[in-house]
């Protein structure tokens, strides 16, 4: 990879691409769409030189589909798009949960539904981040505030993709997409780098979903093509991979799939507090609002009010035992979106009544200002 | 110190690449912490083209520029929109090349250089208008300092133009500072 210097400007999407490749990626298979297209353009560019592949596909289903065929042969993979390209992933994102085949989608949201508007930032694909796909399913959903957090936290993607064997969602939007801002690009040793755990038993004997093998959750996943043959497919499965409809396999298979998050639950989740000690009220946000967030927190701060921000970077599993913590301590928690109001319904859930929620929403494809969420704070 | 830059004009003139040279010379050589946001989509392809710039000693909140301290324009079309607004005290340079209506800001300071007639002219070359637009910037406003976008410059341009890129932002430089200094005596 060609290294200017460790401080660089950097596109969001840049540091997206950058930071894969130092998490390991090595495959990325892709169909270009805005405002994802820097992702693939820069590992067209990144991938051939560190020994790995880029691909571009016929579509986004391929994209998806070859990104699991490549993760089944040990190699970390990947593949970028925006809201209509997530849609067409959603049937293959439950085959790589089913599967458990680590992988990374990257969702760099416009506004939609259907082609909507290219150019412009969203944050309305957070529910189908989470529900995209038929089923119960186990998937975790990152969504970064800055360029320089989009490098670390598409490490963490990996890392929870491979330890969990799990696709990983990493949902940007087009504002921190495409912005540029200085990014210190953290040396590779200070990275903390997770691969997946791999049979130690003789080809002969591997038992491909047998998670006693592994720590009774995740069981240990062999590449394909070296010797460690099995059977894989979407339909439910017992130990040997093959399919089974007997109830008592089924029952296990789908609370082991869905209890993956509940053991991951402490280890993914990341969120921010910002002056939130002895704040008497709060906003809880995401994304690009985070930002406007932040500066509202701080212009209320100057004009008396006790305002704190609480800043999500994991939506799913939502962090609730933050949100609970919050809401037992301030009169309301006000909770900015560049949607109809999706995860309000999950602060709301979380709170338990302790608060009162507002909903704050922005729809016209721009991104919510401070002045917006200030006003608001002013009027609780 | 806390600065919002905003430079417009049109699709094709460069000013999407000089707003992020302007970035990397203040984020990367003078040590600022910087965003750089710019238009996207139908609107930088021949219509308005739009970068922005905020530069900051503390972490920057909010990407966007909402009330500019500098503001560059290089097109009437581009004046017409962005030349009003400016935050009192601001500074408005405006390529009087392309621009025959100048506007007049209450409270900001409306300083007039021939651009894009200096690169062709005095450079040899309108293609570097933006880094002519650049040197100005920086003669004029002080933003950042000369020898951080010297380095920004020599670090982006494709090579073999070095030589004429600095020509471009010397003549800019020096231009930029006598506009300032002429309109600070009128």
């Amino acid at each position: 990879m060609e290294s200017k210097t460790k401080i660089r400007l950097m596109q969001g999407n840049e540091a997206c691409a950058e930071g894969a490749v130092a998490a390991g990626l090595r495959f990325f298979a892709g169909y270009p769409i805005t405002p994802s297209t820097e992702i693939a353009e820069e590992l067209a560019a990144i991938l051939p030189k560190v020994g790995g592949k880029f691909i571009q596909m016929e579509d986004e289903i391929a994209s998806i589909s070859a990104i699991i065929g490549a993760s089944l042969t040990g190699v970390k993979s990947m593949t970028a798009t925006s809201g209509p390209g997530f849609s067409l992933k959603q049937e293959s994102i439950g085959f790589a949960a089913i599967a458990e085949v680590p992988c990374v989608i990257v969702n760099v949201m416009r506004v939609g539904p259907s082609t909507g508007v290219p150019t412009a930032p969203s944050q309305a694909d957070v529910m189908q981040a989470r529900w995209g796909t038929h089923g119960d399913h186990p998937v975790v959903v990152l969504c970064p505030t800055s360029v320089a957090e989009t490098y670390t936290l598409i490490v963490e993607a990996f890392n929870i993709s491979e330890r969990w064997r799990i696709p990983v969602v990493f949902l940007m939007d087009e504002g921190i997409g495409h912005m540029r801002e200085k990014v210190v690009i953290p040396d590779s040793g200070e990275l903390k780098i997770v691969n997946r755990l791999r049979p130690t038993c003789k080809p002969e004997d591997y038992l491909p979903f047998d998670a006693d093998a592994g720590d009774g959750v995740v069981p240990p996943m062999a590449d394909f093509g070296t010797g460690y043959r099995y059977h894989l497919t979407g339909l439910t499965h017992d130990r040997t991979g093959f399919p089974t409809t007997k109830r008592p396999e089924v029952d296990a298979l789908i609370r082991r799939l869905c209890s993956k998050i509940d053991k991951a639950k402490q280890e993914v989740t990341f969120v921010d507090e910002v002056l939130t000690e002895d704040a008497d009220i709060a906003v809880f946000a995401y994304g690009i609002t985070a930002r406007a967030g932040a500066k509202a927190v701080r212009d209320a701060r100057a004009l008396g009010i006790s305002a704190g921000l609480l800043k999500a970077k994991t939506l799913w599993p939502f962090p609730e035992e933050h949100v609970e913590r919050i809401a037992s301590k301030v009169r309301a928690i006000i909770v900015p979106e560049m949607n109809m109001g999706q995860l309000v319904r999950e602060v709301e859930r979380a709170s338990k009544g302790k608060t009162k929620v507002i909903s704050l929403t922005r729809v016209d494809a721009e991104p919510i200002s401070p002045d917006q969420i200030l006003t608001a704070l002013k009027e609780v | 110190m806390y600065k919002e830059i905003r430079l417009s004009g049109t699709g094709g003139q460069g000013l999407i690449l000089a707003g992020i040279i302007l970035a990397e010379a203040a984020g990367v050589y003078d040590g600022h912490e910087v965003i750089q946001t710019q238009s996207y989509g139908p609107e930088a392809r021949g219509g308005a083209s739009r970068a922005e710039v905020i530069i900051s000693d503390d972490a920057i909140d909010y990407p966007k520029v909402t009330s500019p301290d500098v503001v560059l324009v290089m097109s009437q079309q581009a004046c017409d929109r962005y030349g009003h607004q400016v935050r009192p005290g601001g500074i408005v340079l405006v390529d009087d090349t392309n621009v025959s209506s100048i506007p007049s800001v209450e409270g900001a300071a409306v300083v007039t250089l021939s651009i894009t007639e200096i690169a062709r002219h005095d450079v040899g070359r309108q293609v570097v208008a933006n880094v002519v637009a650049l040197g100005a910037l920086v003669g004029a406003t002080g933003v950042v300092t000369p020898e951080a976008m010297e380095q920004a410059i020599l670090a982006r341009v494709p090579r073999g133009t070095e030589e004429l890129n600095m020509k471009a932002f010397n003549v800019g430089l020096e231009k930029g500072r006598e506009a300032r200094a002429r309109h600070e005596t009128t």
